[in-house]
Parts: structure tokens; C-alpha cells; sequence
């Protein structure tokens, strides 16, 4: 089988030296890490590799040698090279060569047969080249394990490439060393010209241990606040949870805690959910203090409050003239006049006392506007749940319509339903839950045919004035349900991700980039 | 070695497939198809600029125009760039994988990399296509769980559609290696 050896394209310009990374048998690879330069000392090479094995469990050796010469004659280099390969030995034995400044690459390996020490068999050799820059900046996902292979089995059909590329993702510690160094070894990878970081990051990387340790002991105090028994009270648990302003602070108190938590993410699933989330909270305030000095200038506030009264009044009024339509001949369908005169006056009624507490409180609508308007500073997220929170108040005269009309309409059914049964003689059984025929006495017959034609004649009215009401709740809820979609679209936009995968898809990547 | 050969593609048009055997185990086809000619070019141009001056002639704005010259530069650019392929190629590298790269008229290349592992087999299927039936290459991929199943069948030269014959080359080189391939495998 052809042997393939992978070789990083930074090491193609490094001096001669050794080939040090690991071998794959089940793929008849070797996985070239890093090149040791001359001179250096085999018990040094050898602590090095073993405090790098230790480390990270990658099982890094001497593949074999590297030769990177002037048009010089092979006799001198190649007795010292081989007696390298007595010291380390390694099966197979990797030797690559290739002249400076040509394209010209010999590459050799060598089976030791165990039987004849002195003859050794050549195989032929496929020199694939990889960018150890481009495959550790990416993050790579750990190659998947089968559920179904047992311990012991050789992964090579579910690793294969990618069990190459973790080998290189893991071996990090390897890289550490660069040439600015006083090792005693001197290595040559991507990083051998000096690590790779960024100034921001770092400074953040230590800026953010304390940060985290107080938000952490604020945000759990907090919690430990709302968590309290006061609030499990019947009006305050009760308001608390029709209210969903308060879902909406207690969901990003749970998300803020998440950030700021002092464990590290454990992969990077967990890395790229807490980053979406802190940008989420981030676009949210930002935009939140946008619609703050928005409102906040050319007196908003108080344009809105002015508005909001006529508004309401309004809304009442066209709730009236529905009323009055409903009261009378609505297309064309003939009402019961009695019942209707009843229930559209009782409606009325609510109406008036709505509009009239309204009235009152109008003295007091700027005040609470503007204190509410600045709430937005806790992000768009908590003034967009307040708006749905402020629709579904004024409109509560709406909801106790529908629950009226509702109401009726059920208790209505319920008899109607019940005395059907009673006209044909049968009777709902509680015990055995099913129709059973049961015999009526004569005056409970002849009650119950009366009460049945009554509900009978009168079941348009209700229906009609249970269907208006219904479809004016519908509509409030409509609003509310899209208010409430935009809210969940600003929780929950992964926009990291996102981000990443515009400015840099390579840290998005589970997969080896091609040949 | 390489060599190059012109073939038909199922409607008729000029296909020049190109082979390159780099060694015994590693193989490179290159199918190219005609370039752009710039008689559609003209003919698209001149009906799309005729119908908007019609238009304007209609309509007395001057915007239609414009616009007219907007979507035809922009709709060449798209066309170039996202919809005509001038090669495909399919190298195939035993026991590392295949792949194949679609290249496009602006420059653009696009490839996809199988592993050795994932391919069961390499075959020429048939198909229906409209009023035709058409043979196509396709590769078969196993299942993860179950290798003894096909979990994905991926279809090669999926735009430049050679025809039988063209297929049987590349349908017996890719055999030829992946034969190989199997029997270094079973006797590791």
C-alpha cells in the first residue's frame, strides 16, 4: 500500500534536521508535526517528545529525516543520516530530501524485516501537504466515535482525514516553542517564527477573570432576590405571571448569568452559545438605548402621552357604534330585542366605566411613560414586552368581553347539549361516563321541551355577540403574538455565528479544507 | 501521461475530455465544455434591449431603460459567475479520495472531497431526463452505521453531461483503481 506522509508547508524552506510527529498504522500514515534542526542532543529530543506525549496524549515520535541541501554530494550526509535512524528507530523510516532552490523532492521509506537487519524494503510514497496555520485556527470537532464499535476496534473507517487533523489540532503544546526560545531544542513549525495572538484578546482573556467573578456574585444576588418567597404571594405570583415583562427580565437574568458564569466552556458548542447569547444582549441594549434617545428627544414622551388618550377614546367610541350595530338589525339577521337590548346595554355600561377610569389615570400617563421609556436602557427586548404589556391593559376591556360573551356562549351550549339529551329521552351518566336511555316524569319533560325551545330561539344572539367578541380578542392577540415573535427573533438571532461565518468561515469548519 | 479526446454531450454540443495519468494510482479527467459564444450574448442583449425600448416607447420613462441596461450587465455577471461551468474535473487518488472540481466562466471553482472510506463503489447509472433517457457517473457512498448499505449516491459531471462512451473511460480508469484499492485493503 502507498505510504502517505502529510508534511506542513511551512517546514518545505527549513533547514535539515529530523522529521518528528506521529505514525498512523491504520492508515499507513505519518503525520509530520515539526522538523529538529542540527545540532541537537538525542536524550534532549527524546525528554522533549516524551514531556510532549505526556501532555497531550498525542504519541509523538522520530518519523525520520529531512534534508534540505545545496547540489552537494549525498555520500557525507547520508552515513550520518542513517546512523540517526540506529538511534531512533522507527518503522518506517521517513527520508525526505530536497534541493534548494529546485521543485525537486525525493522521498524514501524504509521497512525495517525484522528477520534481516540488514536489508530493508522501499515503499513508494505520497507526499500530501497541509497548512498547520489554516487547520489550527479552525476549530475542529473531535473525529466521532460509533456508538456501536466496540473498544479495541480500529476507528479507521470513521476517522480516517479527520482523525490527521486532530492529530495536528491536539498536539498544541508542541508548537509553543518558537526560535526566540533559549530551548535546548530547536524546532520548526508555523509558530517558529513567533506565536500568533492578538493584543485585544489577551488583555481580555485577563481582564475578564475579575469581571466575571463580580457580575457572577451580582447577578446571583439577583436571582437569589427574584427567587424569594415574597413573590409566590397569590397577587404578586399571580400578576407576575401574566405579565411578560417579567418572563422577558427573568429569561436574560438566566442568559446573563450563563455569560458571566466563572467555569470555562467545555467544547465549543458551549463556546459559540454563550458568545451568541453575549452579542444578543449586547445588540439588544444598544438598540434599547437607540429607542431611548429617540423617544427622549424633541419630547416624545410627551406627544405619545398626549396621543394615547384620544386613542383609547376613540377605541371606545368605535366599540359603541359596533354595539349599536350589534343591537339592532346586524346583516340583516333578526335578534332576539329583549336579550339583545340587555346584553348591549351591560356592554355599554363596561364601556363607559372603562372610559371613565381612563380619564382619571390620563393626569398620570406621562409620569408612567416616561419612567417606563426608561426601561428600554435593559434593551429592546424588555420596552418591546412593556408595549405588549401596555396593549393588553387597554385593551383588557376587549378581554372581559370575551370572557363574557364566552361565558355565556358555553353555559348555553352546556344546557342546549343537556336538554337535547332530555328531548330523546336520554340522560349523561357521571359514573360510567356514557349516553344511557333513562324515563323522564311528564312535568320534567314538559320543563325541560320549554327551557329547550327558549335557549333554542335564543342561541343566534348569543352566538353572534360570542363570534364579534371573539375575533376582537383574536385580533389583540394577533398583535401581542407578533410583538412577542420579534422579541424571541432578538433572543435568540444567532448573530456570532453568524458574523463568523461572513468575516471568518474557517473557525466555523468541521471539516479538513480540500486537497 | 496525458491525452485528450473530443466527445458529444447528451444535446448534441462539443465536449473535449481531457486525461492525465500522473501515476498508477493517481488519475486526473478534466471534461471541458464550449465557452460562451458571443452570439447568444448579442441575441440575448438585443431582445432584452428591444422589448424595454417597446416599452418605453409605451410608457415615456426613461427609467426603463436604464434598468434594461442594469439587468442585462448584472444578469451576464450572475450568469458567469454562478451558472456556466466551463470544466469539471474528477481526480481520483487511491486510497486518499476523489474530487471534483466544477470551474466557472468568471474564474470562480468550486470543489467537493470524498475520503476513500466513505466510497463503496463507482458506477454508470440511468436515468430519465424529460423525454431522454441519459446515462450518468455517479459515486456511491457507505453508510457510517451500516457499511454494507448506500447512504448517498453523489452524480459526477452533473452540467457538461457526457455520453456513454466519454463515460466508459472515465468509468474504467476509476475501476481500475479503486480494484486496486479494495485488494490493498483486504490484505493490509
Amino acid at each position: 500500500m502507498v505510504l502517505k506522509a502529510f508534511f506542513p508547508t511551512c517546514c518545505a524552506s527549513a533547514d535539515s534536521g529530523l522529521l518528528v510527529g506521529r505514525w498512523v498504522p491504520e492508515q499507513n500514515s505519518a503525520v509530520v508535526l515539526a522538523v529538529v534542526h542540527f545540532p541537537f542532543i538525542p536524550i534532549q529530543v527524546k525528554e522533549l517528545l516524551a514531556q510532549v506525549q505526556k501532555v497531550s496524549q498525542v504519541h509523538v515520535a522520530v518519523l525520520g529525516t529531512w534534508c534540505h541541501r545545496q547540489q552537494e554530494p549525498k555520500e557525507s550526509l547520508g552515513h550520518f543520516l542513517e546512523g540517526l535512524g540506529a538511534i531512533f528507530s522507527h518503522d518506517p523510516w521517513l527520508q525526505l530530501c530536497r534541493e534548494r532552490g529546485t521543485r525537486f523532492w525525493s522521498c524514501k521509506a524504509y521497512h525495517q524485516v525484522s528477520t534481516t537487519p540488514d536489508k530493508s524494503i522501499e515503499d513508494q510514497v505520497m507526499l500530501i501537504f497541509y497548512d498547520q496555520r489554516k487547520v489550527l485556527l479552525s476549530w475542529l470537532h473531535p473525529p466521532t466515535v460509533l456508538p456501536d464499535c466496540q473498544a479495541g476496534d480500529t476507528t479507521a473507517s470513521a476517522g480516517g482525514l479527520a482523525d490527521i487533523f486532530d492529530t495536528v489540532a491536539r498536539s498544541e503544546v508542541l508548537f509553543q516553542n518558537n526560535q526566540f526560545d533559549e530551548g535546548p531544542v530547536r524546532l520548526s513549525h508555523w509558530q517558529s517564527e513567533g506565536v500568533e495572538a492578538s493584543i485585544l484578546v489577551e488583555l481580555t482573556k485577563q481582564a475578564s477573570g475579575p469581571v466575571c467573578l463580580l457580575l457572577a456574585s451580582l447577578l446571583s444576588l439577583l436571582s437569589a432576590v427574584s427567587a424569594c418567597r415574597l413573590w409566590k404571594l397569590w397577587p404578586l405570583s399571580f400578576i407576575r405571571r401574566k405579565l411578560s415583562t417579567c418572563e422577558q427580565l427573568q429569561h436574560r437574568l438566566k442568559h446573563l448569568s450563563l455569560i458571566f458564569s466563572t467555569q470555562k466552556a467545555q467544547s465549543p458548542t458551549q463556546l459559540m452559545k454563550k458568545a451568541n447569547m453575549l452579542v444578543s444582549v449586547l445588540i439588544d441594549v444598544a438598540l434599547g438605548l437607540l429607542l431611548l434617545s429617540w423617544l427622549h428627544n424633541n419630547n416624545r414622551i410627551g406627544q405619545l402621552a398626549n396621543a394615547l388618550v384620544p386613542v383609547a377614546d376613540r377605541v371606545a367610541e368605535e366599540l359603541q357604534h359596533l354595539l349599536q350595530w350589534l343591537m339592532g338589525a346586524p346583516a340583516g339577521l333578526k335578534m332576539n330585542r329583549a336579550l339583545d337590548q340587555v346584553l348591549g346595554r351591560f356592554f355599554l355600561y363596561h364601556i363607559h366605566l372603562w372610559i371613565s377610569y381612563i380619564h382619571l389615570m390620563s393626569p398620570f400617563i406621562e409620569h408612567i411613560l416616561w419612567h417606563v421609556g426608561l426601561s428600554a436602557c435593559l434593551g429592546m427586548t424588555v420596552a418591546l414586552s412593556i408595549l405588549s404589556d401596555i396593549i393588553a391593559l387597554l385593551t383588557f376591556h376587549i378581554y372581559c368581553f370575551y370572557v363574557y360573551g364566552a361565558r355565556l356562549y358555553c353555559l348555553k351550549i352546556y344546557g342546549l347539549s343537556s336538554l337535547w339529551r332530555l328531548f330523546r329521552g336520554k340522560k349523561w351518566n357521571v359514573l360510567r361516563q356514557r349516553v344511557d336511555s333513562c324515563s323522564y316524569d311528564l312535568d320534567q319533560l314538559f320543563i325541560g321541551t320549554l327551557l329547550f325551545t327558549i335557549l333554542v330561539f335564543l342561541l343566534p344572539t348569543t352566538a353572534l355577540y360570542y363570534l364579534v367578541f371573539t375575533l376582537l380578542r383574536l385580533l389583540v392577540v394577533t398583535v401581542q403574538g407578533m410583538i412577542h415573535l420579534l422579541v424571541d427573533l432578538i433572543n435568540s438571532l444567532p448573530l456570532y455565528s453568524l458574523g463568523l461565518r461572513l468575516c471568518r468561515p474557517y473557525r466555523l469548519a468541521d471539516k479538513p479544507p480540500a486537497l | 501521461m496525458e491525452d485528450e479526446r473530443s466527445f458529444l454531450d447528451i444535446c448534441g454540443g462539443p465536449l473535449t475530455l481531457r486525461r492525465r495519468y500522473y501515476s498508477s494510482y493517481c488519475r486526473e479527467f478534466g471534461l471541458s465544455s464550449a465557452r460562451l459564444s458571443l452570439r447568444s450574448v448579442t441575441a440575448v442583449t438585443c431582445t432584452v434591449w428591444l422589448v424595454a425600448y417597446g416599452l418605453f416607447t409605451l410608457f415615456e420613462n426613461s427609467m426603463i431603460l436604464s434598468s434594461a441596461i442594469f439587468i442585462t450587465i448584472l444578469g451576464l455577471l450572475g450568469y458567469l459567475h454562478f451558472v456556466k461551468i466551463d470544466q469539471e474535473t474528477l481526480l481520483i487518488i487511491d486510497s486518499l479520495g476523489i474530487q471534483m472540481t466544477s470551474s466557472y466562466a468568471s474564474g470562480k471553482e468550486s470543489t467537493t472531497f470524498i475520503e476513500m472510506d466513505k466510497v463503496k463503489d463507482v458506477i454508470v447509472n440511468e436515468a430519465i431526463y424529460m423525454q431522454k433517457v441519459i446515462y450518468y457517473l455517479c459515486i456511491l457512498l457507505k453508510d457510517p452505521v451500516k457499511p454494507h448499505e448506500i447512504s448517498q449516491v453523489v452524480p459526477v459531471f452533473q452540467s457538461t453531461k457526457p455520453r456513454l462512451d466519454c463515460l466508459i473511460e472515465v468509468y474504467r480508469s476509476c475501476q481500475e483503481i479503486l480494484a486496486r484499492q479494495k485488494a490493498t485493503s483486504a490484505s493490509p
